[in-house]
């Protein structure tokens, strides 16, 4: 079973490195940002995942809790400053 | 042995959703259509890779921790999209239109302070 979490958290990774090309290369800064938040989400999975294989499950899942929050926090964050100004 | 099975085919379940998210930011042709993709597939895949992560884990604190933020993806995710959503609307980012199709009516065209 520790195997088949290696074998998603290499999946997921891959899925991470296709999102930061359209991080880097997006035209225009909202599909950074959505780019951003979903390489977040990706992210918190693959922290879960990685709680099984260390075996630290009940140290990564406060983790997982700080990074969603940090994660909703900065887009929202983000998108309400790009409402009100227009650009970065 | 059974609760390893479901908890596997509810990870693989969610992370077939990533996959979809990920074709859809990398592939659809507008920023409307992109957030379309991830919004409902990243929420939805969380939900399914997480869950099954509990069922595998049984019933104990962290089991409990991790329906908690499933519960916090299912809330934040949309209504960070929405947030985007709304700064790309009030900033008059235009859909992407078919050749040929209405190319005036469904553009956005509201003020700032509304």
């Amino acid at each position: 079973m520790v195997d088949f979490f290696l074998w998603m958290s290499i999946a997921l990774g891959i899925m991470i490195l296709i999102c930061l090309h359209r991080g880097i290369r997006g035209p225009g800064f909202l599909n950074r940002i959505v780019a951003v938040n979903v390489i977040g989400t990706k992210i918190v999975i693959v922290l879960a995942f990685m709680g099984f294989i260390y075996n630290r499950i009940e140290l990564f899942v406060d983790i997982c809790v700080v990074y969603a929050l940090l994660n909703f926090i900065g887009t929202l964050a983000a998108a309400k400053y790009l409402e009100r100004k227009g650009t970065l | 042995m059974i609760d390893e099975v479901a908890a596997a085919a509810m990870i693989l379940i969610g992370v077939f959703l990533f996959a979809s998210g990920t074709l859809g930011l990398i592939r659809l042709p507008d920023f409307y259509c992109r957030m379309h993709a991830t919004g409902k597939c990243d929420t939805l895949g969380a939900l399914f890779a997480l869950l099954g992560l509990a069922v595998y884990n049984g019933w104990n604190l962290v089991s409990l921790k991790i329906v908690f933020i499933v519960a916090f993806i299912f809330i934040a995710n949309p209504t960070a999209t929405h947030a985007i959503g709304r700064a790309a609307l009030l900033n008059r980012v235009r859909p992407w239109m078919k050749e040929g199709g209405p190319a005036e009516h469904g553009a956005p065209n509201r003020g700032r302070e509304k």
